[in-house]
């Protein structure tokens, strides 16, 4: 049987991570379906239609999917579920909203953030915040799973000419409304497909002294993060926080600043190629997993590096 | 406003924990357990909602060994008026109870006792699964408001500001509903020592998974646990020079 993947996109282009899901995909079957659900997609569809591997494109297009209510996508996928053996989507905040749903309607058990796949039943999942890898194997009929994508390598967004099929949405549930939305706004590249992170944590001290982590990380075009701590405190926004309950990142470099390195902020980030740790106190924990450790002042390192780069 | 707020005894989230020698699971001997710390944010959002008049009863639920009663415990000495302990021997973080058999637990005692709405944590910091509160609100027919940072309830509706991935979002979702904690919705208080000697005298029901006709026979059989691979860490640099020559020319990151 083929497989699905829940697309994640803004209508108009589709959202790098689902690439690698469809790396993912192809590691189980061939035949992948990538199912774009939203109001006026057909560009997103059109892009998807060009990914490679990818043999068929379903779009459900709808004005009651524009805000991407779980209550609404649910009934699609279910509909569909017949013709497929495994579901597939981003353990981003959209897929693991949306694919619990999807699996407890089912009456499927969900594998969450899988990073590995052994073959069609047994896959790697990280759990107690990536401090253990459970190796499991589904009884069910149907899988229904999210993917940390991090773990799989994106697959190529062009070469492929899939052909687009309709597929009709189940209408508005009246359950849930979209009311409004506010997102952080930054020319600078996504953090968790960016090669390199620069991260401030509650060391940076206030929202005015993220300028430094900003000016670093914009002399080294890199993402911007932070920790919980730093998030709490209100220095940066909470689509900053990396961690166990925050994003995933795993880039060539990150950048460590005045981050103590609970596991909780580990989970998050210490499968980065190199990790650099820029901290006062020479017993910090981050230093532990930090390939390039420097002990000292941010307020004197941060600027001067970025001076010198 | 009735609603209940299930909570997970797990490991304490300061605990590092160790895979089992014969990689079978998590050595849990011995370590300390707490209340998983999204369902403490579950049971003082409803304790403030209660303390606003909003609220007139507060239901914790817990599926767990005879041990996790501690667990109600901790609910009622927050804010909980009474509690529930579905009782079972299967372990709760892997290989035993599942999100989807708590998911119908749940639904089992939302049918029972009738809430206008059920919050609960977004993620157990033991299995990491995010997904109990999504099925659950499947399993309803309800809608949901996940990984909530701000909760306002007003005619029958409630108004849920969501972390997502891009920032912030608002969405209004009839009752009854879910709602699923983030971090950021509140800060748990410490109980006070009256508080958790009253915990004690209120009514704590215990049942089987049979009582409520749920099996809760695994979906997932683990293989094994292993720990992900060590990270040589440690590496020290002695000024900036160092550090941008090694991101240079050893690492070429940059
Ligand atoms: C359920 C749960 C989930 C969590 N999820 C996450 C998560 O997803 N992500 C996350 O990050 N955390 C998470 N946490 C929180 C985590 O436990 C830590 O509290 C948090 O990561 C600490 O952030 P921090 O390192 O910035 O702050 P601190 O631990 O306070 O560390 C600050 C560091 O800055 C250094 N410093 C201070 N001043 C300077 C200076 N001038 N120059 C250089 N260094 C300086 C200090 O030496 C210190 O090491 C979670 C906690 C819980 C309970
Ligand atoms: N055994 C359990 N007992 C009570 N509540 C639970 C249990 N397991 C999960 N939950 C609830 O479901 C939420 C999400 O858990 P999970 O889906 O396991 O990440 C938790 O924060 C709890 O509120």
């Amino acid at each position: 049987m083929s497989i699905l993947i829940l697309a994640e996109h803004d209508h108009q282009s589709i959202k790098p991570v689902t690439l690698n899901v469809v790396t993912a995909a192809r590691q189980i079957d061939a035949d992948v379906h990538i199912l774009i659900a939203g109001t006026d997609c057909s560009a997103a569809a059109d892009e998807a239609s060009k990914i490679h591997g990818i043999t068929k494109v379903l779009k459900s297009d709808a004005p009651e999917l524009s805000h991407r209510l779980a209550e609404n996508l649910t009934p699609i996928i279910v509909g569909l579920a017949d013709s497929y053996s495994h579901i597939l989507a981003p353990a981003t905040t959209f897929g693991k909203n949306v694919m619990p749903r999807v699996a407890a309607l089912l009456d499927t058990q969900q594998i969450s953030d899988i990073s590995a796949i052994h073959d069609a039943d047994t896959f790697d999942r990280p759990f107690y915040a990536g401090n253990a890898i459970a190796t499991v194997k589904s009884s069910d009929a149907k899988k229904v799973i999210t993917v940390r994508g991090t773990a799989f390598d994106p697959t190529k967004s062009e070469g492929g000419t899939s052909p687009i099929e309709d597929v009709a949405s189940n209408g508005d549930s009246s359950l849930s409304n979209f009311v409004k939305q506010e997102l952080s706004k930054s020319d600078r590249p996504e953090l968790t497909s960016a090669k390199i992170v620069v991260s401030g944590g509650r060391g940076v001290g206030s929202g005015e002294n993220f300028a430094l982590i900003d000016a670093l990380a914009d002399k080294l075009g890199a993402a911007v993060g932070a920790s919980r701590a730093a998030v709490d405190a209100g220095y940066v926004p909470n689509d900053y926080q990396v961690g166990q309950t925050g994003k995933v990142v795993a880039p060539e470099l990150y950048i460590a600043v005045g981050i103590s390195g609970a596991i909780q902020h580990l989970a998050g980030m210490k499968d980065s190629k190199y990790i650099v740790a820029i901290n006062k106190d020479e017993e910090a924990p981050i230093f532990g997993v930090a390939d390039y450790g420097l002990v000292g002042d941010l307020f004197d390192i941060v600027p001067e590096l970025t001076e010198k780069l | 406003m009735k609603v209940l707020v299930p909570v997970k005894r797990a490991v304490d989230f300061n605990v590092k924990i160790r895979v089992k020698a014969d990689n079978s699971g998590i050595e849990l001997n011995n370590v300390k357990m707490s209340m998983n710390p999204f369902d403490e944010i579950a049971i003082e959002e409803a304790t403030k909602l209660k303390e606003a008049g909003t609220v007139t009863e507060i239901i914790a639920v817990t599926i767990g060994p005879d041990k996790a009663q501690e667990t109600l415990r901790t609910a009622m000495a927050i804010g909980a008026d009474r509690g529930i302990l579905v009782e079972t021997d299967a372990p709760t973080d892997i290989g035993g109870v599942e999100p989807l058999a708590v998911a119908k637990t749940l639904k089992a005692l939302v049918e029972k006792e009738k809430p206008d709405f059920v919050i609960m944590g977004k993620q157990s910091i033991d299995d990491d699964s995010n997904q109990t509160g999504q099925m659950l609100a499947a399993l309803l027919n309800w809608p949901q408001g996940t990984f909530a940072s701000k909760v306002e309830l007003n005619d029958g509706k409630a108004t849920v500001t969501r972390e997502i991935d891009g920032g912030l979002e608002t969405i209004e979702i009839n009752l009854p509903a879910v709602i699923t904690t983030d971090l950021r919705l509140n800060e748990p208080r410490y109980a006070s020592l009256p508080n958790i000697m009253k915990a004690k005298k209120k009514p704590l029901d215990v049942m089987k998974p049979e009582d409520l006709n749920i099996d809760y026979t695994p979906r997932l059989s683990v293989v094994k646990v292993t720990e992900p691979p060590k990270r040589v860490g440690g590496g020290k640099v002695a000024d900036v020079d160092e550090l941008i020559d090694k991101l240079r020319n050893e690492a070429k990151v940059i």
